[in-house]
């Protein structure tokens, strides 16, 4: 099997890089079965219509929303826990970061019983007698794909923002207080600013995961909230096309390390990892 | 005078803190729920899915596979993690950045485009996929962290230690093995349960590499095919967070245990 595979060849070609441009039809873009050689629904759906460099626009604009909605979700907690918890401040953070380091599956299954179509909510409108159906807004979707990953991101982005809020000189807010400066005007115009460099970390490492992720689409994406990563995953395992593959895979490895470049010239990156 | 401040921050702290464990409380919940289907009211509270679980063969082989890829590459993490940063808080050399950047890279790559990569080249160089590649590809992922903390450690006390031994006639050997090892030691246990807990949670390259012998998150992703199956990989579940959990305190409590700026803190609050 490994020799079959390798006698493949898995070197892309300039056809390859060619074919992530070209339009697809929606009959190339289905998986039949026979091809998947499995009855599960089809890894890559029907809707997406369009060239893979579209897909991959659509997860970047997936992965940017996320990390958006994550970073402004996580920031309040940050400059709670720096500036406003005091002594509890430890505490409070392994609370908040504890879920991080459970299973990520495990957490994406959860919120796969709790809002999928025969999950928790919905189980729990027709049995209380709200609705005689279940709700159609909870199908597997994009939109919930969007909803888990910012469930799971959450905890973690907190950190970045943290180290990015603790560096700030407490004497520059205590010299604005002094000097008249309500509370609000020294958050916009000291805390804030000086806080990016921690806030656009914590937006990168959310973003750089997310453009290759896979796995949520898979668990809670449905027909229509398959990604980039889904594709490229699909051609190393049952779809079997190695050279298309790693050429896709090439492409977003390149985008993530232009990203990186173009973000450590702003900022020092490692001073927020870990 | 102090008037009455509406409590926003630490509500909202609250809030976010039941929506993010709420889902781990389902499934404990769905792990001792009397049924197959999870709807409310629950059907009973039971202890068979565990029992199940138990004498699941298949899930206790994967269970073995996953503790066993999770020790070795954390311990291969936590050596390489030690050395590399001991080389990088401690000497000069060409190239240091660079070698940093490359190091830490794992956390900034998607995890996707990693596990294609070490496909390829498991491919490329003819080596059959097994949990020693998944192994392998533990210890690459795993090792920014190791390094980070066992860097942190190091840039916390004093070289001075070290130059003193060596002043007084220790070779570099002894001074490794008599002054720098046993002073981040607690850094060095803190960062092998941080690689394991990273290790034992790992689906994406575990899955690429696979090779019919899965690991743990592996196995639980293949059987969610399997409805009637499905609590008792709930239950497995639960029981491996509580442990991630632990493992994740007991790492935690170590490095504040290592930190000199954690002794610092305390003795200028008068403890």
């Amino acid at each position: 099997m490994r020799g079959g595979v390798f006698m493949l060849g898995w070197q892309p070609t300039i056809k390859h890089y060619q074919s992530i441009f070209a339009e697809i039809s929606i009959q190339a873009n289905c998986w039949p079965t026979e091809i998947i050689g499995r009855s599960v629904t089809p890894v890559l759906p029907c809707p997406i219509v369009g060239s893979y460099l579209r897909l991959l626009g659509v997860s970047v604009g997936m992965a940017f929303l996320v990390a958006l909605i994550v970073t402004v979700l996580a920031y309040p907690l940050a400059y709670f826990l720096t500036f406003r918890a005091k002594a509890n401040a430890p505490l409070l953070l392994t609370v908040l970061i504890l879920p991080f380091w459970t299973s990520y599956l495990l957490r994406i299954i959860a919120w796969r019983i709790i809002l999928g179509p025969n999950g928790l909510i919905n189980s729990l409108i027709v049995g209380s007698g709200l609705s005689q159906h279940p709700l159609t807004l909870l199908q597997y979707s994009r939109e919930m794909v969007i909803v888990t990953l910012v469930y799971v991101w959450l905890p973690f982005v907190a950190l970045p923002i943290m180290a990015g809020l603790q560096r700030i000189d407490k004497s520059l807010l205590e010299a604005a207080a002094i000097l008249g400066s309500p509370p609000w005007e020294s958050f916009v115009r000291i805390t804030l600013p000086l806080s990016l460099p921690g806030v656009i970390a914590a937006f990168v490492m959310v973003f750089i995961p997310t453009v290759g992720e896979y796995v949520t689409p898979l668990l809670v994406g449905g027909s229509s909230g398959s990604m980039y990563g889904n594709i490229i995953e699909t051609f190393f395992g049952d779809g079997l096309n190695w050279p298309l593959g790693a050429a896709l895979a090439f492409v977003m490895l390149l985008g993530v390390l232009i990203l990186v470049g173009a973000i450590t010239r702003m900022i020092d990156l490692r001073r927020f990892v870990g | 005078m102090n008037k009455f401040r509406f409590p926003a921050f630490p509500l909202y702290y609250v809030l976010l803190v039941v929506l993010l464990y709420l889902p781990i409380g389902v499934l404990f919940l769905f792990s001792v729920n009397n049924g197959i289907v999870f709807s409310f009211p629950l059907k009973g509270i039971t202890d068979h899915w565990y029992r199940d679980m138990v004498k699941n063969g298949e899930l206790v082989a994967a269970l073995r596979n996953s503790v066993a890829v999770a020790i070795s590459s954390s311990l291969a993490a936590t050596a390489l993690g030690t050395a590399a940063a001991i080389a990088l808080a401690r000497f000069e050399f060409k190239g240091k950045a660079v070698f940093l950047t490359i190091a830490l890279m794992p956390l900034l790559v998607p995890f996707l485009i990693l596990g294609v990569a070490l496909l390829i080249l498991f491919a490329a160089l003819q080596i059959d996929r097994s949990l020693v590649t998944v192994a392998i590809a533990h210890t690459v992922v795993s090792l920014p962290y190791t390094l980070l903390i066992l860097m942190a450690r190091l840039v916390g006390f004093d070289p001075k230690l070290e130059e003193a031994a060596q002043d007084l006639g220790a070779t570099y050997p002894y001074t490794l093995g008599r002054v720098i090892l046993p002073l981040i030691a607690p850094a060095m246990l803190a960062a092998w349960l941080l690689a394991f807990t990273v290790s034992f949670d790992e689906f994406v390259l575990a899955s690429f590499l696979n090779s019919g012998k899965p690991t743990l998150p592996v196995y639980i992703f293949g059987q969610l095919r399997f409805a009637n199956r499905f609590p008792q990989v709930v239950a497995l579940a639960v029981l491996v967070m509580v442990l991630s959990i632990i493992l994740f305190l007991i790492s935690g409590w170590l490095q504040q245990l290592g930190s000199r700026a954690a002794l610092e803190q305390r003795l200028g609050r008068g403890e």
